[in-house]
């Protein structure tokens, strides 16, 4: 079932290949809206970031990419393969060609760093306790924490965390990366480090990555394509640097980080007035 | 986890008894392979069954206790005071012991599964396993509910034998009816059937406690309010259903 | 996963401790199984053959003059003389039971469990180990029941001067007096 394309680390003209093709997707929470005709690609061997303000359903379309939730309209090709036509096995068969970092890391917290690495690996190869022990030490190196293997989570930084659970979601080989929200909360050194890893990992590895942010001064430094998503759309795409100098009021409004533009201060609500008036004559 | 706010009660309760149910037969599919982790299961008897031991012996011995000065009491009054081993025989096996060591269970064990799902569900842990392509039902659920079924006949029979100890302490040593009266009276009335009631209630107890309390944290709302709220979920509904199932299986077993 | 030695050792321990838990109920409690407490406790085996046992136990107290002096540690029957054969243990410091005593099944109150009185005799041997209760009274179904008749009876007739009814009081009175004094010394 896997397309069998040599990976072209960064390379730009492998980019007709398209590791995720979301299209025409439509999905909604509630009775609210949160996609209408979301339309995107990543592409083998790049960093695509895909940016926006809260609650434009950031973490929802990572849900989409990754078969937890499906669209009501619109198609998720995730490998090639159309994620609707898949049944759960073979969703956790693509699922191990992916690796995803969360937003708190989400390791286990009853295992020591060591077994949260080890985790996937002893749950689907049958390597030996050696062998195990080599790559989990390789995983923890890269991401600079071998000397933490013996702790649990709990003693564990928010930076830290989140290096293992990136240290445990390479530890498979994945051939698709996808990051939620790998900066917020994280202190100057830690926020540095992350950048330099998932720069490393995508160049050395030549890991596909998905980087979904609102942070526009991190991403712009790494991502090799972005969108910026807005009202269940994407209202621009294209490299960081077209991104900032783009015409339009609200990407320019997101980019910069004004609070003046079409992206209003206030939640829809009734007309202020007569809701004012309202409450009074009950 | 779509908790539909708009319907009724009634429907919402018909809701909740299919959500459990499909629940469990998906749990159900999980368990074979779940038996294939002993660690993971041994972990899970020794979180609910040996650190629940404490708590089970200290209440057996008390309501052993109260049952021996109780029948005693009530049994003089005809001098027949000795039959106070077949009544502490006969009302702890099939009774007493099974019925509140579930409910200890429920509250004891019960809410830790719930709360500690109930956090990893908050905590993304679950997704995580999901998006490593690790079942969580299989790795998380199965290990917890199967624990719980082992470990509560075996709770259960600790609190019977500490049980009639206590009783037997009060009877014998305090009352002084006659120690081979006491224990043939309840060799006498305590029958094979009685011991096979007493195990097919715990065992019945436990995987529908296990059950409730392992549905209820992995359907919880990801928040701290919304464990919290499992948590009470989990206590209550576990009390309720032992006491009905206890009826059903008191009426089977006459 | 790690190696947990507190785990392992609180696990197995709980297991053991469930197991052996349900291993007393299901081999001790029904009366089909083990006896608790046999063959630990000193004392001298005797036998009696009754007509009847009723609902006589294993385990059930000997006893003279309402002191517990052994118990029943087996009843079984025998198709021989059509008899059941009860074997009793009588304590080591009670040696001196002459061996022409007489075994009766009694009941411990209204509805208390049976129990086996022996009334002395005149002897001047002692039961030995082995030795068997030559004379022996049967339980007697409703005993209790036609006890309160006959005294009745007896006290109806007593004032108008009746024959028969002292006859026939006569018989159940020294049971009556019997089984008085050992509910009395058990309280």
């Amino acid at each position: 079932m896997a397309v069998p394309a040599p990976v072209t680390a960064g390379a730009p003209d492998a980019a007709s290949e398209a590791v995720v093709d979301v299209r025409d997707v439509h999905y909604s929470i509630g009775g609210r809206e949160i996609f209408a005709g979301l339309s995107l690609q990543a592409r083998r061997g790049r960093i695509t970031a895909v940016m926006g303000p809260s609650g434009t359903g950031k973490t929802t379309l990572l849900r989409l990419i990754t078969a937890q939730i499906r669209p009501e309209r619109g198609t998720v090709r995730v490998f090639g393969e159309d994620l609707a036509a898949l049944n759960s096995r073979a969703i956790y068969q693509l699922r191990q060609r992916m690796g995803m970092l969360f937003q708190n890391g989400a390791l286990l917290t009853d295992l020591s760093v060591f077994e949260n690495v080890a985790f996937p690996v002893r749950e689907h190869t049958d390597l030996t306790e050696g062998l195990i022990r080599k790559l989990v030490l390789v995983k923890l190196q890269a991401v600079g924490l071998r000397g933490a293997a013996a702790l649990l989570p709990a003693e564990l930084s928010g930076g830290m965390a989140r290096r293992v659970a990136l240290a445990r979601a390479i530890v498979m080989d994945p051939e698709l990366l996808i990051y939620d929200e790998p900066f917020v909360g994280l202190d100057p050194i830690s926020l540095g480090f992350i950048l330099r890893l998932i720069k490393q990992m995508n160049a050395a590895l030549g890991i596909t990555s998905i980087v979904v942010s609102h942070d526009v001064q991190e991403l712009a430094t790494i991502a090799d394509d972005s969108y910026l998503l807005s009202e269940g759309h994407i209202a621009a795409s294209g490299t960081p640097a077209q991104l900032r100098d783009s015409g339009a009021p609200a990407v320019r409004q997101f980019m910069t980080g004004s609070a003046e533009g079409p992206v209003g201060f206030h939640y829809p609500a009734p007309d202020y007035l007569s809701q004012l008036l309202k409450e009074d004559d009950a | 986890m779509p908790s539909s706010a708009s319907a009724g009660p009634l429907l919402e309760g018909v809701r909740r008894v299919g959500s459990v149910s499909l629940f469990f037969v998906r749990l159900l599919l999980q368990c074979v392979p779940a038996l294939a982790r002993p660690r993971l299961l041994i972990a899970q008897i020794y979180n609910t069954g040996s650190r629940s031991l404490i708590i089970i012996m200290l209440s057996g011995l008390f309501v052993g206790m109260v049952l021996g000065l109780q029948g005693y009491d009530l049994l003089q009054r005809f001098g027949s005071e000795d039959f106070l081993g077949s009544a502490a025989g006969v009302g702890l096996l099939t009774e007493l012991g099974p019925v509140i060591t579930a409910l200890l269970f429920a509250g004891r064990a019960g809410t830790a599964l719930t709360s500690e799902i109930g956090l990893m569900r908050a905590t993304d842990q679950l997704t995580a396993m999901e998006m490593m392509a690790v079942d969580p039902l299989r790795y998380v659920a199965a290990p917890r509910f199967l624990g719980g079924i082992i470990a509560m006949p075996l709770l259960s029979a600790i609190f019977c034998l500490i049980g009639l100890y206590g009783a037997q302490l009060i009877g014998v040593q305090l009352m002084r009816i006659d120690p081979g009266v006491f224990w043939s009276q309840m060799q006498g009335s305590v029958t094979h059937r009685n011991v096979t009631e007493s195990v097919v209630k715990s065992l019945v107890f436990g995987s529908a406690c296990s059950l409730i309390a392992v549905h209820e944290g992995y359907h919880a709302e990801p928040t701290a309010a919304g464990v919290g709220l499992a948590t009470t979920r989990t206590v209550v509904a576990s009390s309720v259903l032992i006491l009905l199932l206890d009826y059903v299986l008191t009426a089977a077993f006459l | 996963m790690r190696p947990n030695r507190t785990l392992e050792i609180g696990t197995g321990l709980f297991v053991l401790l469930g197991f052996a838990a349900l291993l007393f109920l299901t081999t001790q409690l029904p009366a089909s199984g083990m006896k608790f407490g046999g063959g630990s406790k000193g004392g001298y085996a005797v036998s009696a053959e009754f007509d009847n046992v009723g609902d006589l136990k294993v385990g059930s107290p000997v006893s003279m003059s309402g002191v517990r002096v052994g118990e029943v540690t087996g009843i079984a029957y025998n198709s021989k003389d059509y008899k059941a054969e009860v074997q009793l243990r009588i304590a080591n410091q009670y040696r001196q039971i002459p061996d022409d005593s007489y075994a009766s099944i009694q009941t411990q109150g209204l509805l208390g469990g049976k129990y086996i009185g022996i009334s002395p005799g005149g002897s001047d041997t002692y039961l030995k180990p082995g030795s068997v209760i030559e004379q022996t009274q049967s339980a007697i179904v409703l005993e209790s029941l036609i006890n309160k008749f006959f005294a009745n009876y007896a006290s109806g007739k007593s004032g108008s001067g009746g024959e028969a009814g002292a006859g026939g009081a006569a018989a159940p009175a020294p049971a009556g007096k019997d089984t008085q004094p050992k509910v009395e010394s058990r309280k």
